[in-house]
């Protein structure tokens, strides 16, 4: 909590300030905010990416409804693009042909709202793993979480519809799949399709009603639940890493005004920057080359853009299965891949907080983060969901990877299908184990300081490797672990022979806490970091009086044995107190 | 009469009638179509030896030595003088190697071999003839038509843009993009590999002209929108998203991030 007082308004705003305070009374309360302290992390930038490439996209978007025209309606295309003239098509292609062709500036912003979108889906994601691999998300903010999981289905749903508009011929075959799950959707398939359709596939409505979704209802949605993900972040105050100073109930970092309006502004102007570049430079969905939709051609390569593309893939390394109940189908090749599958997983997304605060026991408040190595299950199961989606996503475009590396279709179908049941269990050993591993080597720090690499011989002829201490950041930063119990076994009826009502849901909590913490590796108590430290600095002080002795001596290279001479390490001492400053 | 008026009922001329009527139809359809002229005499006798000789030193271990085909290599009886050259000519024959599918390489011949080969392969039996200078000038076609007709025969396998696509077992349709208006043509008549066969019946040499004309403007068309990412649709783009552009951004945070230390 470093001083807010330090920054008044006044100063800053000067006679505007004043101006506005006296007409609006705002001095006051941005006098408290804009002082707002923030810790520093590159990665607290991601979400800030997201955050900016929305607003490049809504920007590049409403230029774009003034163009657009989302009809559904015949026309004979008689405009710029020669390859397509006298072709029939509906409105809306025909309209987004002339965005690309005819308004001026109209390429360069659909193929900037077109790479914005997909970076800002990509920011939400990779701003969620850090989220997730920080422990971010617990206790006091799993309704952010919630929200930030909201935010992703919605940014799902924005992209989709988006990639639907221009009705080119992968936007139609886009759809036909989107019908086609909901077709399989048992009992109100068929007639959740028709009213999507408002009919037969494609119809007349679709692109209307996609059009509403796209441009009003959800980026409504977005920007509250945007408002309410930022408010929530204002307010609960952000997490930080631990490090020196850093304690649950701070905040170390610096003010709002002038520093994050700095670099916040700046990186605004980065991320825009670099988004018009490409949108300028690099062709994003030439839908021109592909044709307009007709419900009875579909092209080579189909694929959706990247962030759908693990459910297409979850749909192409699907076998087979159909079966008949009573009369009805069950698609379960479309059923399982693209309806089951994502609702399993978006509800795994949107319940692990409480999952493992149950499990873990854990109701306290974290605004420190938690190093990913320091809750090993936690992200060895982020990693699981890493590796099976990054298979499904990999099937997804498993007819380009075919072509492009000359592989056979079905013997990497077949691959994949292996890999996705065999791989994240793999993956889930081998994360924990790592985990674990960095835990013990933490530990052996804190008890014996750091190996120094350098081997020293006692005078009686020993040889021991000089140990460090630790510099305070990473002291700070190691030392900053915390260690849960493993919930105790309920008992089923206590000293006085009453059952214990709970005993079922306690021992499977018991069971599932032993799972998450089990094989978690004792941080030392501070007694004995204290000793470990100390007695590293005796083994590094062994080395000292050498180093004195050295430096005393004029021509280093002139004694036998020499230990450091010129061009060599810094000393101990040297180093020592360069870590102290 | 008798003998015939004796047997009338019997199970067995229902089978014959309907035998004898079909072989009917189909002779007749068989003059009157003008299903792919015969092209015996396409080459000089002089040519037909020297691809005789060709062919008995370099095809015949799989196709036999009359071309009547073996268990490695399909019978070369009536492919037409299209299909030889469309093979040899773009290299897939001789083959490589065994695989999935013959692969497009530096032709083995030169093209007065290769004439050699179409004439003997053509002396054998009639088949789609290779087409005439006419037939691939496709100057006065409807490149939009040509558009349209694409997206409907061909683009499920080559793709929109005809850049290819992978079919079953490792098999794949080419990429369009170095294919010339001969090679489509005889492609199109002669059905290689997996593609099926556009004869002239179902795709009209006007048609054909088109669709060539609409595979050649893929081939020259600009890329108004800057970099073109191969043509090969949102893989690609998300590809480069994440390794260009997103790596891009991370730096820029992680620089921001480091100066504040």
């Amino acid at each position: 909590m470093s001083a807010t007082t330090d920054h008044p308004i006044e100063q800053v705003g000067g006679v505007t300030a004043k101006y506005v305070d006296q007409r609006l009374g705002s001095n006051k309360f941005l006098g408290r905010n804009l002082g707002k302290v923030f810790p520093d992390h590159w990665s607290f930038m991601l979400g800030e990416i997201a955050l900016y490439s929305f607003i490049v996209v809504l920007l590049t978007g409403t230029f774009l409804t003034l163009f657009y025209d989302p009809s559904m309606v015949e026309v004979v295309y008689n405009g710029a693009y020669v390859p397509l003239k006298g072709v029939e098509m509906s409105q809306a292609y025909a309209s987004t042909l002339d965005i690309s062709f005819e308004v001026r500036g109209g390429l360069l912003i659909r193929q900037m709202h077109h790479w914005s979108a997909l970076i800002f889906v990509a920011a939400i994601a990779v701003h969620m793993f850090r989220v997730f691999f920080t422990g971010a998300f617990r206790k006091p903010r799993e309704f952010n979480w919630l929200v930030g999981v909201g935010l992703t289905a919605l940014a799902l749903g924005a992209g989709f519809t988006g990639y639907s508009l221009p009705d080119d011929l992968l936007s139609g075959t886009g759809l036909q799949i989107i019908r086609g799950i909901l077709q399989s959707i048992p009992l109100v398939g068929t007639w959740s399709a028709f009213l999507m359709f408002g009919g037969e596939f494609p119809g007349t409505e679709i692109i209307p009603r996609l059009y509403a979704a796209h441009i009003l209802l959800i980026p409504g949605l977005l920007l509250g639940l945007i408002s309410a993900h930022l408010m929530m972040v204002w307010t609960q105050k952000h997490t930080q890493f631990p490090g020196p100073g850093r304690t649950n109930s701070n905040v170390v970092g610096y003010p709002l005004l002038p520093v994050y309006m700095a670099k916040a502004g700046g990186f605004f102007f980065i991320v825009f920057g670099i988004i018009a570049l490409i949108g300028g430079l690099v062709t994003v969905n030439p839908i021109w080359i592909f044709g307009p939709y007709m419900p009875d051609q579909v092209s080579a390569g189909t694929q959706p853009d990247w962030y759908i593309g693990w459910l297409d893939g979850a749909l192409r390394l699907m076998p087979n299965w159909e079966s008949v109940i009573a009369g009805f189908t069950i698609s379960w090749n479309v059923l399982i891949p693209s309806v089951i599958i994502p609702g399993i997983l978006f509800t795994a997304l949107a319940f692990y907080p409480f999952l493992e605060a149950w499990a873990t026991g854990d109701k306290r408040e974290h605004n420190l983060l938690e190093r990913p190595r320091n809750a090993p299950v936690r992200t060895s199961i982020g990693v699981v969901a890493i590796v099976f989606y990054g298979i499904l996503w990999i099937g997804g475009g498993n007819d380009i990877i075919a072509t492009t590396f000359d592989l056979s279709f079905n013997a990497l179908a077949w691959t994949l299908r292996v890999l996705l049941i065999a791989a994240p269990p793999i993956a889930f050993v081998v994360t924990k184990r790592i985990c674990l591993g960095l835990q013990r080597k933490d530990r052996e720090k804190l008890l014996h300081g750091y190996e120094s690499g350098r081997v020293l011989r006692l005078p009686h002829g020993e040889f021991i490797e000089v140990h460090q201490p630790l510099n305070y950041k990473e002291l700070a930063v190691i030392s900053a672990k915390e260690d849960l119990p493993v919930l105790p076994a309920p008992v089923k009826t206590d000293s006085d022979g009453v059952r214990n009502p709970h005993y079922r849901v306690d021992q499977l909590r018991h069971k599932v806490s032993s799972f998450f913490l089990r094989d978690n590796i004792e941080r030392p108590t501070d007694a004995e970091i204290e000793a470990g430290q100390a007695h590293a600095a005796h083994s590094a002080a062994l080395e000292a009086p050498l180093n004195e002795y050295e430096l005393q001596d004029e021509d280093p290279v002139g004694h036998g044995g020499v230990l450091h001479h010129p061009g060599m390490p810094l000393t101990n001492q040297e180093q020592i107190d360069q870590r102290q400053q | 009469m008798k003998f015939l008026s004796a047997r009338r009922r019997n199970p067995f001329v229902a089978v014959l009638l309907l035998v004898a009527a079909l072989g009917a139809v189909g002779i007749t359809f068989s003059t009157v179509s003008n299903i792919q002229p015969a092209q015996a005499a396409l080459g000089t006798q002089t040519q037909v030896e020297e691809g005789k000789k060709l062919y008995l030193e370099g095809c015949s271990s799989c196709h036999a030595l009359n071309a009547q085909g073996t268990m490695n290599g399909p019978t070369l009886l009536g492919v037409g003088a299209a299909s030889v050259h469309f093979q040899v000519a773009t290299g897939r024959m001789p083959l490589a190697a065994p695989g999935a599918q013959a692969t497009a390489k530096e032709p083995s011949y030169d093209p007065e071999q290769i004439a050699a080969l179409t004439a003997y392969i053509a002396s054998l039996a009639p088949g789609p003839a290779m087409p005439t200078a006419e037939d691939l000038d496709y100057s006065d076609a409807d490149v939009a038509e040509g558009g349209v007709l694409f997206r409907i025969n061909c683009a499920q396998c080559h793709q929109a843009a005809g850049q290819g696509g992978a079919l079953t077992q490792g098999k794949y349709a080419p990429s369009l993009m170095e294919a010339t208006p001969q090679e489509i043509y005889e492609a199109m008549v002669s059905g290689p590999q997996s593609m099926p066969v556009f004869s002239n019946e179902t795709l009209p040499i006007e048609d054909k002209k088109a669709v060539t004309a609409y595979i050649m403007a893929l081939q020259e068309a600009p890329s108004p929108g800057g970099l073109s990412l191969g043509r090969l649709g949102p893989v690609v783009e998300g590809l480069f998203m994440w390794v260009a552009v997103f790596a891009a951004l991370i730096a820029a945070a992680v620089w921001i991030g480091i100066k504040a230390r």
